[in-house]
């Protein structure tokens, strides 16, 4: 039987108790690891929200994945699973960086900026509607060619910086550093020192754009009826092909925010792996995010937080091997992500729904 | 009833509840070894929930189960099998690409390899089928199969688990007459070996048939026991129903409109490629209902999507008001006054995890009269249309926010009913309007749709329910293997001839 759970369990409970789970299991690993488990969650408690810098950095991270779980997102809505976020966004970023390196000596640096966040939002635009497209039109399966275009995308992108965009005379496959950037929040009083930038706000406005998208428009109806029975979508006269494509499309631009925050916001320069596996775990925020604006963005503080703390944590306990801060990360995408329904038949019991 | 033997199975007392309905209400239940015993009753009746519960798909919440005199207690299908019972659903539980001898085997393998299980199982196929006259080739795939075979291998299963106890499930929903004699010969083979078998059906025609003994189910409740020698279809049909029926109502003569839909020469392929219409031609009128009657799976489904435009025809015309539309989408056909109100509610007229009031504008999602400023969706717009639609069609309960899903299904398909009929299409498509909705909303159904062909309105009724074609069309066409092989005129149709031509058997 298919039970009901009150909206507060569903959206609210459910992932406090598998946050909860998480960081239980995290506890045990750190206890096997020889370190007190309260110290290392107080650790990551003030590493990630203990001072403004750290808030910042905190944020900064977020804003990763708040465009990688959004662009998640809005593809499961139209039910794609889009494992390719990591390839869109380093599309995006050669797309950005080349309008920079471009451009970013002879316009102003406001319309430089902006053009190059349109070119990365386009390029990351393009290089998601293409596996969309196959998915529609050839039937081959988005899950497997967006995995196929990440290996693609970082290739290209290893042939360019060693090859061609490389800074003359340097030995690290890197661009020049860009003439300009977006603006640091610290610019505009935002407190501490840290690389948090325009983008936070950037992210914010498409998740209020999606929001708007997917729920209040008819066109981001269809594209839920898509998503939810794409018979359903044939009956009501909805082309599934082009809501396919288009929603692809969508979330390759949400993807290349990444790009925006860590290369036009913090690193100036077109660098390698410059999402740091953000793509994947907008999975996992998508997920605990339950695909809703509102809650993907909950879930981005979450583990933007975890990224921060995580950092810090291995700065903290020098003898807590590295690799268990990112097991304790694991275990929160495994519980919250993964495992997200684990307690969903227990609590509706529990309930009485 | 004095007996040696205890009966194979039964039920006292038997409650379940599902929310605040109650599906099972003290019902009791008596089946002897050799003997076929019919379970009637309305869809609703309570009829699935007790054969899931012997079956061990859920427990009951009061009540015992007796098998062979014991009490026990089924809380799974595997319990089920231990006891010897047995179900074949209605929706049969076959893997498709597997070889019928596979799916025979299919969760009693015999150990790490298959083959000694499959020689096994081999060997048991040619006893079953010599002993019951179950004939299917073992290594033909069920893919390939027709309906017919794929329920023999569906029995052949449920026997070589060793079942001494067979539900069947509505099995002749999907049979032609012919497949449903040989059934029911199988099923008299099987009684006189010593087997129990309960046969769920809502026929009355078959029970009176087949069976040795009936129970009938009403509103939850058990309502009656007879021996099938000794009662007749119209004592069964007023216990089923509660009271008399009225005498079947048919449509008065009507007159027909100018023609207003015309099918020319229409083939349709399936999703697997397989030509299911083949050269369907018809004419609908306004002011009239056209029937289209016929064994499910002869081709009037995929009829259906192609007209609606859902399915691009492979070749053919079709016109509204003399204009081509073939190929047009349903969106565009919606435009032109052309709805449809689909066959599988669940599949194409609603989306089971949206809110009823996001179902209620499927198909009409872009109507600027739930649009605002910037063109914008307005929920309040949308859930103020639903409630109105609700209010208006009696749908129940009228909760625009609740999920689509978890209405009845008669509740749903006034909804969606009342959604295709709101903007007074000259042309409605109606695929088994009543299938799954109970007698109170099947009434209510039907003379909405009386209604809309004395407006003036055309309706292309497409059912597989023979009652419901003579009841409402005014014009008969009888559809057998994608071909349209017979018309009849609704008011005084012969429903002996309309069962041979849905048969196929009569030119």
């Amino acid at each position: 039987m298919n039970r009901e759970l009150p909206r507060w369990a569903d959206l609210a409970l459910l992932p406090a108790l598998n946050l909860l789970l998480a960081l239980g299991v995290s506890a045990l690993v750190v206890l096997a690891a020889g370190e007190s488990p309260a110290a290392a969650l107080q650790a990551l408690a003030i590493g990630s929200f203990g001072s403004w810098d750290s808030v910042g950095y905190t944020l900064f991270y977020a804003t990763d994945m708040a465009f990688a779980g959004l662009a998640v997102a809005i593809a499961f809505k139209c039910g794609l699973f889009n494992i390719g976020v990591e390839g869109q966004a380093a599309i995006g970023g050669l797309g950005l960086a080349l309008v920079m390196l471009g451009l970013d000596s002879t316009l102003p640096a406001a319309l430089v900026v902006i053009l190059a966040v349109a070119a990365g939002a386009l390029a990351g635009a393009a290089y998601g509607a293409i596996p969309g497209w196959l998915q529609a039109r050839r039937g081959s399966h988005v899950v497997i060619t967006t995995i196929m275009f990440n290996f693609i995308a970082a290739s290209l992108l290893v042939y360019l910086l060693v090859n061609v965009l490389i800074e003359p005379g340097q030995m690290a496959p890197e661009t020049r550093r860009f003439a300009v950037g977006l603006p640091p929040l610290s610019d505009f009083g935002f407190p501490g020192r840290s690389p948090v930038n325009l983008a936070l706000p950037l992210a914010l406005l498409a998740a209020l754009a999606v929001w708007v998208l997917v729920w209040r428009t008819p066109w981001g109806y269809g594209l839920r009826v898509v998503g939810s029975n794409p018979d359903a979508a044939a009956y009501a006269g909805i082309d599934q092909g082009r809501r396919i494509i288009a929603a692809m499309a969508i979330s390759g631009a949400l993807a290349a925010g990444i790009a925006v925050n860590e290369l036009l916001g913090s690193q100036d320069k077109l660098i390698l792996n410059f999402t740091g596996g953000a793509g994947f775990t907008g999975i996992a925020v998508a997920l605990m995010g339950r695909n809703h604006p509102v809650g993907v963005l909950l879930a981005a503080l979450l583990f933007g937080a975890l990224a921060q703390g995580g950092a810090e944590l291995a700065f903290e306990m020098p003898d807590l091997p590295r690799e268990t801060v990112m097991v304790v990360q694991g275990l929160v995408i495994l519980f919250t992500g993964a495992l997200g329904a684990l307690f969903r038949a227990p609590l509706s019991r529990l309930l009485g729904a | 009833m004095t007996s040696a033997a205890p009966p194979a199975i039964e039920c006292r007392g038997i409650t379940k509840r599902f929310g605040h309905v109650l599906a099972n209400d003290a019902v009791d239940l008596v089946v002897h070894r050799g003997s076929i015993h019919g379970v009637i009753g309305e869809n609703g009746a309570g009829k699935s929930t007790l054969m899931a519960i012997l079956h061990g798909f859920y427990p009951a919440d009061s009540g015992e189960i007796l098998v062979d005199g014991r009490k026990v207690s089924i809380d799974d299908s595997a319990d089920a099998a231990r006891l010897g019972i047995e179900m074949v659903h209605q929706h049969f539980m076959l893997v498709e690409p597997f070889r019928v001898v596979e799916n025979v085997m299919l969760g009693a393998e015999g150990g790490a390899l298959l083959k000694h299980g499959e020689a096994e199982a081999r060997a048991a196929l040619k006893r079953l089928a010599e002993e019951y006259g179950l004939a299917v080739d073992p290594d033909a795939r069920v893919e390939d199969l027709p309906v017919g075979a794929r329920q023999r291998v569906e029995i052949l299963k449920a026997l070589y688990r060793g079942a001494e106890v067979l539900i069947l499930d509505e099995p002749t929903g999907v049979l032609t007459p012919q497949e449903a004699d040989d059934l029911f010969r199988v099923l008299r083979a099987l009684r006189d070996e010593g087997k129990a078998i309960i046969l769920i059906t809502h026929k009355l025609r078959e029970v009176m048939a087949v069976t040795d003994r009936v129970s009938v189910m009403r509103g939850g409740k058990m309502v009656a026991h007879r021996e099938t020698s000794e009662t007749s279809a119209a004592e069964l049909g007023e216990l089923m129903i509660g009271r008399r029926p009225a005498a079947a109502q048919r449509p008065a003569p009507s007159a027909p409109g100018p023609e207003i839909l015309a099918v020319e020469d229409l083939r349709v392929r399936d999703n697997a490629g397989v030509e299911r219409v083949r050269g369907v031609s018809l004419a609908l009128h306004a002011g009239e209902i056209l029937g289209i009657a016929g064994v499910a799976g002869n081709g009037q489904t995929e009829l259906l999507e192609a007209v609606s435009g859902m399915r691009a025809p492979e070749s053919g015309t079709v016109r509204l008001r003399g204009e081509p539309i073939t190929g047009l989408d349903a969106a565009a056909l919606r435009r032109l006054g052309l709805a449809h109100v689909p066959e599988d509610r669940l599949r194409h007229g609603l989306i089971p995890e949206f809110e009823a009031c996001e179902s209620a504008i499927l198909g009409y999602h872009g109507d600027p009269a739930w649009r605002r400023f910037l063109g914008l969706v307005s929920g309040r717009k949308v859930e103020a249309h639903a409630a109105r639609l609700m209010r208006e069609n009696d749908v129940r309960p009228a909760l625009p926010r609740l999920r689509s899903s978890l209405f009845s299904g008669g509740n749903q398909q006034k909804l969606i009913l009342a959604r295709e009929m709101e903007r007074e299409p000259d042309v409605l498509l109606v695929g088994q309007p009543t299938r799954g909705v109970d007698i109170g909303g099947i009434e209510a159904i039907h003379e909405r749709l009386r209604g809309w062909r004395r407006a003036g309105k055309a309706v292309l009724l497409v059912s597989v329910e023979l009652d419901e074609i003579l009841a409402l069309s005014d014009r008969i066409l009888v559809i057998f293997d994608g071909r349209i092989v017979g018309e009849l005129p609704g008011g005084a149709a012969d429903e002996r001839r309309l069962g041979l031509l849905m048969a196929g058997a009569a030119a």
